[in-house]
Formats: structure tokens, C-alpha cells, sequence
């Protein structure tokens, strides 16, 4: 949310009470990943204790096929998807609506190219150019994100692109380029707040399916690696356990909340971010 | 004389993907004096608004146009000339023209911003330019979907201000107004100019309000002036059947009961104008030239033109005859 | 015999979110056949509301009261089936914008045939027939032609026509036409006027139109009720209400327009703008905005009175005696 917005817009949208649950979750995961090594009853790799044990009083959430608590192991496995989806994010962003600016700006050949190389990556499944970067480069999570920003900035750079091209022509566009505004002064200032909001709109529901893809990945084993406690990989275990529902049900589940968690806060944040919808919330 | 906006032979063609170039201006003619209202009328479809834009260069045109003796150039990717900051536009759709997302002070401010004035200056001026053209002191710290049309509009108006225009430039700017607004909005354009020592150029499709407020008046048909000429005397005696035309077409609330005269046919497309006066297939008075030759647009007596040839250059108008042609 | 359509006392609530409004506040009028009864008044008047009310095309959540007596059956009583029927078969509907009231994607025929083939039961070379005849009233050049043909071919005024032809098709008694003209130019106005003007001569036919515009009122009206604040201010046939009006609102209305002369330079308009929904200040709405308003008018409730044959107003100080 922009700064200017934060007074008007900002106050009522969290009355809504799924918008409140979503943001409540993302607060409370953001919280356990900084705290983990408080909150965490053991390490994430610490084999303590025997094998596929059940959920009990000591191990709230059982343990897995090395004797690891699951509990601690999702606590940890905070650190590893929540910053690497936040990170992804902002890279496909920023690469996105920079594509997206210079190709609905300058139009013409430059756009047609930009755009093409955009319909190009759009089309290219994710999991498989990851798969073809983890076959080059080595399964790695750094590469696996690596291979998603490839595929994710496409969306952004149309979403911007569209938005410039509909602003360009817009009156007040016109209005402002006639008092002398350049055309760099018109992109910042009259087209900034434009594609601020359905930008961050994106960004917010984009945290989530990030979170899923990088999972993903790591289910196929395309990510994180064996020992790292990622959610994915968890996951993955818990498939090869299945009877031992515990191992897999956990990680689930935190994969759920997040993704849930901000599908809710980015359907809010876009009517919230719109001056003439955010006045009908407000009632 | 020194025109303060001067446009000669303006054409603007649009060029559309598999099908011919669309001449929406086909060598119009305007000028403006300090000071004036120009009344623009024609039907929708005549180039009014295209030539409004070309005016003020947001519509790239062929032909002259002079603002302050100084060509005006079309707006490409740079920045204006700021010489140009004389003359400025108010558009037709006060809820298209504001930035939805910007506060209506940030808005008329930029003006200031942009001549050089520092920020907060710019935005003590704006509100002082806001409660200018009728707004509450707090409308700068609001956004533009809080105002009512009319009040947009008057926004509107304030951010051009800003800029300082010795022209402007309104297309339509009352028509998406309701009938209260409306006459409120045109009265604060007019006491604008007044005051102001201003040239506009109205742009509108009410007749009735063109006639109340300009000093003169020019009649588009298809892409060209068809006749310009002081307001009073081009509505008391029209040079041009096509002003007659719509004048006579305007009803009156006179509780007479009298149906308005029927122009018959429709505005042709413009992608294929008739060959000849471009009037003559609806025109009631028609002679067989008409179809073959194109009357350019010449001075008569009296401060007025006209492009038919019914009417003989130098000469006072000639009333046009009131029985229409039998039908060849 | 009583008159075709009778609306006495007719009051429509809208719902919104700070609960119901009335948007129209006790309207009665009555339009016999072959005539023009104009209801004029600015946006927010209830005009708009008026229509939808006769034609049960409010809003789910709106309520009404009164009647609206149409062939002797109460409009505001009908089940939506019944009302269904009469709807396009007795009472026709033109709207503003002939762009969205008729289909962008299906052919004119279609659009002039489907009632006629299911309100009147026309076999399809029956239903095609009449509808050449139908463009052919509307003075649509070369009907055979136009049939085959989509909306987006026609100019505005000519899809105007069109809809009036399709709003025809089914021989109704009433016509409701809201704002016919307003997204047209003059010429064209003018030509959609005489057609309406020739409509109700040649077929008896009773039309409402609804305009904010008193120059098309004047040209077509043969009784005009302005409207104000969701009530009548003033009431009466066209020639006695445009010249000798006796509500301060119809004279501040007339004095807003462009003198007919021209030259006058300023615009008079009236101070203040009309209430918006749920905002109609207490006693006579205009009040606020009257500069002959005295206390009375801020608590009394003007009901309409006789000021001449057929002419009422609602505004019992009489301020412009004298003018009668």
C-alpha cells in the first residue's frame, strides 16, 4: 500500500473477516520464522528420538522416518519457503514492470519484441524449465528460483503494460502532458499510483502461489535437497510414509495456510487499493 | 490582426489497419482574438472534437496552426514547448480527466509545479484556485470520485488555470453535466474570460448554449468550417443552409407546440464524403454544381464566411429562400 | 370512459445501505390514449424511478405503494408473470441509448420478429412482413435491406428508429420513452420527435416521455408534470405550464434555459443542486433552493391545488401571482 493511500484506504478494508484471518496468518508465520530457534523444541535435523513416532504430548506434531521432530521441522521449514517466496516475488516484479513500462511506453517494435519474448516464457511450463535448469545447473533451491523468476515475470510485465497503455491515452494523461509534463514526470507520477495498486495486488496473491510452486519443486526433489527441512520436500517424505500420516499432513497444512493466507489479504488489498470500491467497504 | 490562435488549412487523417485513411478534418479554418468565445458547433461525427485536439496539438495534423504567432507542434514524447503553456484543454468527461488515484489539490498544483513554483507554494495556490471556481477550501485533500460531475468539472477547469492559458480549448465540456450544472459550469467559463482577458474556444453539440455565450460562431459539416461569423447575425440571418439547418432544429420551450424542422439523411461516413459541396445530398437548396464543384470557404461582408455558393464573396449574406427545391 | 393509464399516490422506496428511501413520494397522474404526457425533471427527480415502477423493472429490493390503473389491472399488483405479458405486448419501453437496448449481436429481423412471434403467435413470414412494414413506419430506407442487417451498421439516430420499430412490434397501448433523444444530435432529435408526433396520431397510441430537456417537452408534450424531489410541482397542459408556470422550480427551470434570443451572455441557473436519494429535505423539497420560500414551506407539505383548467401546482403561497 502506498504511503498516501495508507490514511483513507487502509483503515476499514481489515474489518473484513477473511482479509483479518489471512493477515493474522501471515503475521504469525512471519513471526514463527524469525523466532524459530526459540519456538522450536529441537533442531530441524536433530535425530533424537525413534523413528515415526505418533503425535504425543513430547512430540506434539510425532516424528519422522530419521526420528525428527516434525514439529520443529515445520518451524524451521519457515525460514527456508516464506523469504525465498517474498524474494522471488519482488524479483519478477521489479524485472516485470520494467519490461512491462519500457514495452507499453515506447510501443512499436520495442514492444512488439518485448512482448513476444514475453508469450515465449508464458508459454514455457514452470516445473519443466526448472527441471531443465536443475538438469544443468544441479537441483538446488537457489536454481529452482532462479528457474521461477524466469517463468513468473511475464504476467507482470502484460499487467503493466496494459495499464500504461490504457493510462497513456487517458485525459488526464493528456491533461498533464499539456502543462508540460514530461514524459518521464507523467510515467512517476500520474501512472506510479495507477499500477502501484494492481501491482502489489499481484504481488500479494503471487507470495502464495510461490510458495507453492517452490514446494512443488522440492516435491519432485528439484529443490531443496535431503536433509534441508523445506515443506515440500516434507511433503515428499510423508508420500513415501504414507500410513504414517503425520509426516506429510503437517507440512500440508502450512503449505495451505500460507497460500490461503495471502490469496485473502491480495483479493482485499484490490479493493482496498481502489479509491471508489474502497468507499463502498467502508459503507 | 494578430490572432491569439490561428489555424489554417488543418487536416487530420486517422489511419486504420485494413481499411481507408479516415479524413476527419479536411482543411479547416479558425482564429480566436483575446478575449473571445468561439461557439464550435457541428453534428457528432463533423470533426469538431478531433479539431479541438489538433489545436492544441494532442492530435497530430497537417495544415498551420499558430497559438501567440508561434506554431504549435504536435505532442510527441517530449516534453512540451513551454511557450505552450498558454493554451490548454478541458475535455468533455470530467470522470476520464482526473487522475482517479491523485488528490484533486496534487492535480490543479502540477500546473504550478510544472512552471517552476516550488511545492508548497504550488499547492497553496491550488487551493486558493480551487475556491476560485467554487469549491470548499478541503477539496484538495480529497479525490476527484467524492465530486459531483459538475464540480469535476470545475476541477478541471482550476487545474487549466494553473498553467496561467491565455486559450483555452473546451470540447463538450458541459454536455455530461446535468441541466443545473450545466448553466453553472458555463458561466464559470465565460466570467473566466472575461476576467481573464482569455480566448476559448466551446466546443459543443447545444446549440442554445453557443448562441448565449459566444462572441462567434463556427459551423463543422463533415470534417470543414462550412461558416463562421459573429453569433447574433449568423442566428438571425444563416449564410449556409446547413446552418439553418440546426438552427431550426433546436426546439424551444415556448409551450407552442411547434415541432422542430427535420433535417432528412444522415451525416455520410466520413471514410466516403460526397464529391462536390459535401452538404448537397441533404441540402434543400441545392443546385446542380453543388454536386461537382467544392465551395472553399470565403470572406462576406460583415465579419463573415461561408463556403456555399449561394452566397457571393464581398457581398452582405443573402437570406437563403425559404421554399425548398422540388426534388429533381 | 376513464383514461388508459391512472397512477394515484404512487411511491417507490429503494433500498440502500442506510436503508429504504423513497425515490418517488406520492406521483399521480393520469395519460389517455392518443396522447403525449411529458414528465420532466433533473437527474435524482425520480422520473427515471416512475417508469420502472409501471414497467416492474425496479430494483429486487425495492418496494411500492399506490396503484397504476393500465386497462383496468393494477400494474403495481401483477404477478411478474403477468407483468411479463403486458410488458412489450400492451406497454413498450424506448430508452436512451439504442445501443444497449437493442442486441449488438443478433439481426434486426430477430429483434423485430421474436415478440411478435411470441406475444402475438405471427408465423415467421407473417412476423417478417410486418416487419418491413414496422421500419417502413419509422422511415427506415430500405427496410428488406435493414432486416438482414446489425445494429452497429446504423448511425444513432437511425438505431433510435429501429428501436422504436421493435418497441412497435407488438401493437402496445402505452409507450414509455426515457430520455428518446439525449444521445442524439438536434437534426436527428427533431426527426425522432415528428416520428413520436405521427405515432400517437396515426395509432392512438399513448406515450410518456421522460426528458429533462423543457425545448422537447414543448415540441411534442401535450401535458407536462415537472417533478422535483420525488413529487409533482407542477402539473398542467404544455402551452399554460411553459408560459405561465406557477411553481418557482418550473419558473427556475425556464429561466436556466438559453434565452430563445440569445444575447443575454450568462445562464441563470438555479442556485444549489436537487437532493440526491434520502437527502429530500423536509416540508416542500424545493424550499432550500426557493427564493420565494417562506417558514411554511419548511415544515407544511405542499399538496398539488388547481390554478387553472387542468393545471396544478404545488405551492400554495402563489409567489408569482399576477402571471395567470
Amino acid at each position: 500500500m502506498t504511503r498516501k493511500d495508507s490514511p483513507r484506504a487502509a483503515r476499514s478494508p481489515w474489518r473484513q473477516p477473511l482479509a483479518l484471518v489471512g493477515a493474522a496468518f501471515i503475521v504469525l508465520w512471519v513471526l514463527v520464522a524469525l523466532l524459530a530457534p526459540l519456538l522450536a523444541p529441537q533442531g530441524p535435523l536433530d535425530q533424537l528420538s525413534p523413528k515415526l513416532l505418533e503425535p504425543s504430548a513430547q512430540h506434539l506434531f510425532g516424528t519422522d522416518e530419521l526420528g525428527r521432530d516434525v514439529l520443529s521441522r515445520v518451524i524451521y521449514g519457515s525460514r527456508v519457503s516464506l523469504p525465498l517466496a517474498f524474494l522471488l516475488v519482488a524479483f519478477a516484479a521489479v524485472l516485470g514492470c520494467a519490461v512491462g513500462a519500457v514495452a507499453g511506453f515506447f510501443g512499436g517494435w520495442v514492444d512488439g519484441a518485448l512482448m513476444r519474448l514475453a508469450d515465449l516464457v508464458f508459454a514455457f511450463p514452470g516445473i519443466i524449465l526448472a527441471m531443465a535448469v536443475a538438469a544443468a545447473l544441479g537441483p538446488q533451491l537457489r536454481n529452482a528460483v532462479l528457474a521461477v523468476v524466469v517463468v513468473s515475470w511475464p504476467s507482470y510485465a502484460r499487467l503493466v503494460r496494459g495499464l500504461v497503455l490504457s493510462a497513456r491515452n487517458a485525459e488526464y494523461v493528456a491533461a498533464s502532458r499539456l502543462l508540460g509534463s514530461s514524459s518521464v514526470r507523467t510515467m512517476l507520477v500520474d501512472l506510479r499510483p495507477n499500477i502501484a495498486g494492481p501491482v502489489l495486488v499481484m504481488a500479494a496473491l503471487d507470495v502464495g502461489n510461490a510458495v507453492l510452486l517452490l514446494s512443488g519443486l522440492s516435491f519432485l526433489g528439484l529443490g531443496a535437497q535431503p536433509p534441508t527441512a523445506e515443506w515440500g520436500a516434507m511433503v515428499a517424505a510423508g508420500a513415501a510414509n504414507f500410513d504414517r500420516w503425520w509426516v506429510g499432513l503437517f507440512p500440508g497444512l502450512c503449505i495451505l495456510t500460507v497460500v490461503l493466507a495471502f490469496n485473502f489479504v491480495g483479493d482485499t488489498l484490490r479493493d482496498a487499493l481502489d479509491p471508489r470500491t474502497a468507499r463502498a467497504i467502508r459503507g | 490582426m494578430t490572432a491569439l490562435l490561428e489555424a489554417t488549412g488543418v487536416s487530420v487523417d486517422y489511419h486504420r489497419r485494413g481499411a481507408p485513411a479516415l479524413r476527419a478534418v479536411d482543411g479547416a479554418d479558425l482564429s480566436l482574438a483575446r478575449g473571445e468565445i468561439l461557439g464550435l458547433v457541428g453534428e457528432s461525427g463533423c470533426g469538431k472534437s478531433t479539431l479541438g485536439r489538433a489545436v492544441v496539438g494532442l492530435q497530430p495534423a497537417a495544415g498551420e496552426i499558430r497559438f501567440d504567432g508561434r506554431p504549435v507542434v504536435p505532442l510527441g514524447r517530449r516534453r512540451r514547448d513551454p511557450g505552450m503553456r498558454g493554451l490548454q484543454m478541458v475535455f468533455q468527461d470530467p470522470y476520464a480527466s482526473l487522475n482517479p488515484r491523485r488528490y484533486v489539490g496534487d492535480q490543479v498544483g502540477d500546473g504550478y509545479l510544472l512552471g517552476g513554483t516550488s511545492r508548497p507554494e504550488a499547492l497553496r495556490k491550488a487551493g486558493e484556485l480551487l475556491e476560485r471556481v467554487g469549491l470548499p477550501a478541503d477539496a484538495a485533500r480529497r479525490y476527484p470520485h467524492e465530486f459531483s460531475g459538475g464540480q469535476r468539472q470545475r476541477i478541471a477547469i482550476a487545474r487549466t488555470l494553473a498553467a496561467e492559458p491565455s486559450c483555452i480549448v473546451a470540447d463538450e465540456p458541459i454536455s455530461a453535466l446535468d441541466a443545473s450544472a450545466q448553466a453553472s459550469v458555463a458561466n464559470l467559463l465565460v466570467d473566466l474570460v472575461r476576467e481573464l482577458d482569455m480566448g476559448l474556444v466551446f466546443i459543443s453539440h447545444d446549440l442554445s448554449v453557443v448562441r448565449q455565450i459566444a462572441d462567434r460562431t463556427a459551423v463543422m459539416y463533415l470534417g470543414r468550417v462550412v461558416e463562421v461569423g459573429p453569433t447574433r447575425e449568423l442566428w438571425s440571418s444563416p449564410a449556409h443552409p446547413y446552418t439553418r439547418a440546426l438552427i431550426s432544429a433546436v426546439p424551444r420551450a415556448d409551450g407552442a407546440g411547434v415541432l422542430p424542422v427535420e433535417l432528412p439523411g444522415d451525416v455520410p461516413d466520413p471514410a466516403r464524403p460526397p464529391g462536390g459541396c459535401r452538404f448537397h445530398p441533404r441540402c434543400p437548396l441545392a443546385l446542380p454544381e453543388c454536386s461537382r464543384d467544392d465551395p472553399p470557404l470565403v470572406a462576406l461582408r460583415g465579419g463573415r464566411s461561408v463556403a456555399c455558393v449561394l452566397q457571393t464573396p464581398g457581398e452582405p449574406v443573402r437570406p437563403l429562400a425559404t421554399r425548398r427545391k422540388d426534388a429533381t | 370512459m376513464g383514461a388508459l393509464l391512472e397512477v394515484e399516490d404512487l411511491t417507490v422506496w429503494l433500498a440502500t445501505r442506510r436503508g429504504p428511501r423513497m425515490a418517488v413520494d406520492g406521483l399521480s397522474f393520469q395519460v389517455d390514449s392518443g396522447e403525449i404526457f411529458g414528465i420532466a425533471g433533473e437527474s435524482g427527480s425520480g422520473k427515471t424511478m416512475t417508469a420502472m415502477a409501471l414497467l416492474g423493472l425496479l430494483p429486487h429490493a425495492a418496494r411500492t405503494s399506490g396503484r397504476a390503473m393500465f386497462e383496468g389491472r393494477d400494474l403495481l399488483a401483477m404477478r411478474p408473470r403477468q407483468l411479463r405479458d403486458v410488458r412489450g405486448r400492451r406497454i413498450a419501453m424506448v430508452s436512451q441509448d439504442p445501443s444497449t437496448s437493442l442486441h449488438p449481436m443478433l439481426s434486426i429481423e430477430t429483434q423485430l420478429t421474436e415478440h411478435m412471434r411470441h406475444h402475438l403467435g405471427l408465423s415467421r413470414s407473417a412476423a417478417r412482413g410486418r416487419a418491413v412494414e414496422l421500419l417502413d413506419t419509422v422511415r427506415i430506407p430500405d427496410p428488406e435491406r435493414a432486416l438482414g442487417a446489425h445494429p452497429a451498421q446504423f448511425s444513432g439516430g437511425m438505431r433510435q428508429r429501429i428501436a422504436i420499430a421493435v418497441a412497435l412490434a407488438c401493437e402496445p397501448r402505452l409507450l414509455l420513452a426515457d430520455e428518446p433523444t439525449t444521445a442524439l444530435d438536434v437534426t436527428v432529435q427533431a426527426g425522432i420527435l415528428r416520428l413520436l408526433h405521427r405515432l400517437r396520431a396515426e395509432r392512438d397510441l399513448a406515450v410518456v416521455v421522460i426528458t429533462h430537456d423543457l425545448g422537447v417537452m414543448s415540441a411534442v408534450a401535450d401535458r407536462i408534470c415537472v417533478m422535483y424531489g420525488g413529487r409533482t410541482a407542477e402539473v398542467g397542459p404544455r402551452e399554460r405550464v411553459l408560459t405561465r408556470p406557477r411553481h418557482p422550480y418550473t419558473r427556475g427551470l425556464l429561466d436556466a434555459l438559453p434565452h430563445p434570443e440569445g444575447g443575454a451572455a450568462t445562464l441563470r441557473p438555479i442556485p444549489g443542486s436537487p437532493p440526491s436519494l434520502g437527502e429530500v429535505p423536509a416540508g416542500c423539497p424545493f424550499h432550500p433552493r426557493c427564493g420565494y420560500a417562506v417558514p411554511d414551506c419548511r415544515t407544511g407539505r405542499p399538496a398539488p391545488v388547481l390554478v387553472g383548467p387542468g393545471h396544478a401546482a404545488a405551492c400554495p403561497p402563489d409567489p408569482l401571482e399576477g402571471d395567470a
